[in-house]
This record gives C-alpha cells, sequence and structure tokens, in this order.
C-alpha cells in the first residue's frame, strides 16, 4: 500500500507540474507544448503502463485491506468514540479512495481517452487547452474536480506519512519533517489542481 | 479534590456464554462515591445484583493497581473509559458526574471471543508470544552485570515497550482490530537488546505469522491504539517491527 501510494504520489508532482503550464496565460501555448511531450514520448508511454499498474495493484490491496478488516470485528461497538483517539480521514481511506477511484474514471474518460484517441488517429493536432476550457465552463464539471480533489487532499493528507511509517522510518528527528513536507505537498498540489477548473469557469484565462 | 455521590444508569453488555447474541442491559447504582474505582462500583453492583437473587456480571479483573492488564471494559466508546493512559481499575468515578448514562462493553475483535459478559479470551496473545519462542542464554554463574555493554537509548526503549501488559486495549480500539501495537513492543523488546539478537529473525517472522493466524486485521497507521493504550506504547515500535519483518523476511533462507 504504502510502496504503490508513494510511486501515485509521485505522479501527481508532474501531473500537476504540467497543470500549472495553464497559469503561464498563453493561450495554452505551454501546457500544450507540455501535454504533447508527455504524450509523444515513448519513454513516457512505457512508463505509463507501470503507473496503470501500480494505481491497479493499490486498488487490489485497499480492496484485500477492506476485506480482512472488515472480518477482523464481526460485532461492532454500540458506542465508539473514535474521534477521541484518531483522525476521522485515517479512518477513513477506504471511503476516500473509492470516491477517488469515481473520479479517476470520470476524469479519464474525459480527458485521457480523448488524448489517446487524438494521438493514434494522428491527423488533427489535438488542442487539449481548449477542450479544457469548454469543458470547465460547465459547473457541474467544476463541481465534480473540486470533489475529487478535495477526497485527494484528505486520502493524501493520511497517505503521505503513513507510508513512511509502514516502511518502518519512525524517527525522532526525521518523523516531524516527513510529516510537515506530507502537509506542504498536500496544501500546494491540491490547490494547484483545485485552481484549474476554478481559473477556468471563472474565465482568468483567456 | 471534592467528594461527591451520584447516581447513574449503567448500560452493560450481558451475554450468557460465547454462543449467545447478548444485548445491553440497564441496571441504576445508586450512591456511588466519587473516590471508588470503576471496578469498587461494579462490586457494588454486583453485590446488588446477588442480594437481589440476579446473575452478577462477569468482568476481568486482578490487581487493581494498573500493572497485571486483566481488566478490559470499553467505557463510553473509548478501551479503558475517558482517561489517558489510564487502566479500567485505576478509572476513578470522579471521571463521571451525578445523572450519567455510561455504557460498558467488551472488548470486540474476532480473535478475542467473549467468553461471558465483558470477560473475553485474550488467549490469542498468550500463543503470539509462545511463536516467539525462547532467548538464547548462558546457563552457570551470574554474569557481571555491565559485561555487556548496552546503549541508554537501546535501554530505555526496551524497557519503554516491556512496559506493555498485553491488556487488549489495542485491538479493541483499532479500527481493523489489529494487533501490531501489542506484537511490536514484544518484538521491539527483545530486538532491541543483545540478548534478544540470536533469533531476532526468526522470533519477528514466528509472531507476525501467529498474529495473521489468529484472525486480527491489519494495521492502516492511524495510530488510535497508542492514544488509548495505558502504557503509552508509541507506535514507533510498530515501525521497528516492520523494519525487522522486512529484513528477516529478505535475509532469511525460509
Amino acid at each position: 500500500m504504502g510502496l504503490t501510494g508513494l510511486f501515485l504520489i509521485s505522479f501527481l508532482i508532474v501531473h500537476v507540474g504540467v497543470n500549472a503550464c495553464i497559469f503561464v496565460n498563453d493561450q495554452g501555448e505551454a501546457y500544450n507544448t507540455a501535454a504533447h511531450f508527455m504524450s509523444h514520448n515513448w519513454v513516457l508511454r512505457i512508463v505509463e503502463i507501470g503507473l496503470f499498474a501500480g494505481l491497479l495493484v493499490h486498488i487490489l490491496q485497499g480492496l484485500l485491506l477492506w476485506k480482512q478488516n472488515s472480518g477482523a470485528r464481526p460485532i461492532n461497538y454500540k458506542v465508539n468514540a473514535a474521534n477521541e483517539n484518531s483522525r476521522w480521514y485515517s479512518r477513513s481511506m477506504g471511503l476516500l479512495g473509492t470516491l477517488l477511484l469515481f473520479f479517476l474514471i470520470i476524469h479519464i474518460s474525459k480527458f485521457f481517452i480523448d488524448t489517446k484517441i487524438a494521438l493514434y488517429s494522428g491527423d488533427q493536432p489535438h488542442n487539449l487547452f481548449e477542450e479544457m476550457k469548454e469543458e470547465f465552463s460547465k459547473w457541474w464539471v467544476v463541481v465534480i474536480y473540486l470533489i475529487g480533489v478535495i477526497s485527494l487532499f484528505w486520502h493524501l493528507l493520511h497517505g503521505f506519512q503513513s507510508a513512511f511509517q509502514t516502511f518502518g522510518i519512525n524517527h525522532k528527528k526525521y518523523t516531524p519533517i516527513i510529516k510537515s513536507i506530507g502537509i506542504f505537498y498536500c496544501v500546494v498540489v491540491c490547490l494547484l489542481f483545485a485552481l484549474m477548473p476554478i481559473a477556468f469557469y471563472l474565465k482568468w484565462l483567456e | 479534590m471534592e467528594h461527591y455521590h451520584m447516581n447513574l444508569t449503567l448500560k452493560v453488555w450481558k451475554q450468557k456464554n460465547s454462543n449467545d447474541a447478548g444485548k445491553l442491559e440497564t441496571y441504576q447504582v445508586k450512591d456511588i462515591s466519587s473516590e471508588m474505582s470503576f471496578l469498587e462500583m461494579f462490586d457494588v453492583l454486583n453485590e446488588q445484583l446477588i442480594t437481589n437473587g440476579k446473575d452478577p456480571i462477569a468482568f476481568d479483573h486482578d490487581c487493581r493497581e494498573g500493572i497485571c492488564g486483566m481488566c478490559s471494559m470499553h467505557i463510553n466508546g473509548r478501551a479503558h473509559g475517558p482517561w489517558d493512559k489510564n487502566t479500567t481499575c485505576q478509572l476513578h468515578m470522579r471521571a463521571f458526574k451525578d445523572g450519567d448514562t455510561i455504557v460498558v462493553e467488551p472488548w470486540r475483535s474476532k480473535a478475542f471471543p467473549v467468553i461471558k459478559d465483558l470477560m473475553v479470551d485474550r488467549s490469542a496473545f498468550d500463543r503470539i508470544i509462545q511463536a516467539g519462542g525462547y532467548i538464547s542464554v548462558n546457563t552457570g554463574n551470574a554474569v557481571d552485570a555491565n559485561a555487556i555493554p548496552i546503549d541508554k537509548k537501546d535501554a530505555d526503549d526496551a524497557f519503554m515497550a516491556a512496559s506493555c501488559i498485553g491488556c487488549g486495549a489495542c485491538v479493541a480500539t483499532c479500527k481493523n482490530s489489529s494487533a501490531m501495537l501489542f506484537v511490536s513492543a514484544k518484538v521491539s523488546q527483545l530486538a532491541l537488546l543483545p540478548q534478544g539478537a540470536p533469533e531476532k529473525e526468526s522470533r519477528v517472522l514466528n509472531m507476525v505469522a501467529q498474529m495473521d493466524k489468529e484472525g486480527f486485521g491489519n494495521c492502516t497507521n492511524t495510530y488510535a491504539c497508542e492514544a488509548e493504550c495505558p502504557k503509552g506504547i508509541s507506535v514507533a515500535n510498530i515501525a521497528r517491527m516492520n523494519r525487522e519483518y522486512l529484513k528477516a523476511s529478505l535475509t532469511t533462507e525460509d
């Protein structure tokens, strides 16, 4: 879980980096160049297979955990003051992950598949920036994306530091640093992701 | 500290045996002193039940001074009740007010089946410790106390881990009923010391295998165990066990 999680976390840095190119505000030229490079580089095509494999393994591990752990307590407590001893998002990783999966299905069917079709049919240049502009002019698309990003934020807030604990890294000196980096990462990555649909919807980028 | 008396409504889990479905029963207790311990309050209730010809509530207890690990109640949704780093026997009635309703349930885990009422079978813990095996020590004359140099920090960490009383609050409070805090404390107390070093690998592998066999859930790092542990055992022990386990899996041949 930790290993695949950290792999996906490293992918998000690349993803958010490419996305942030829209804020150059040059009618999407920088962004389209970056997106074109990402989709036309054969090394990245191979890495992409690894990414989907990582995602799949992460989901399967999650399902296995859910199955084993829900069987470990057949009778629940009538009263459970769980908020007194742990954070809600740490206890809701399965739920947040499921929300993220639904979001990913919508997200991939919207942008990823279109990009692939354009890549392999190959006749006309694909303008992802214009496509995004159009998609994010619909308020309900923006809402779906914001729900996705919020789920991602809580999922990562637990996941980042949790991965290190799983690897056996719990150190008086380094763990507070890891936790701070985790919070910084979550805030920056999620804020950048959230700003994208908002910027298009509010027509900050023309 | 102010001394007062209180009347309470108790909702206590009653279950005849491990096959019975069980349910919460409501009891009233009157004139409970704020200076009583929680278990003394249960003694008063049981006296009352016995006098009235009813079945007393079965609960585990032994030393009543917070060191044996026998008491095991889930009180108002928390293992060992509302006080931090505290066992049920050391919980005092001044934690409650007159007119309070207190819900008391047994530890809940597939690996801890209910024997009767609030008593659960925690022998799964004994089997995990047995799976850890022996440590090899020289017999004969007692060795000089300082013959083996041990870093003060390692000695302290080992001692901290060894303060686990095996009560099972970690399992009871974990949303996954995971026994990782308990097992990691037992692994750490020996892994940190040179005396425990020869069997380091086999110990961690065997104890974890037994833990899985007993039906405990997996650790998802919510750290609820650390928050509810009456002895304040740190989740750093879980990280240490993860390291030991990884090392042992990679370096041993079986």
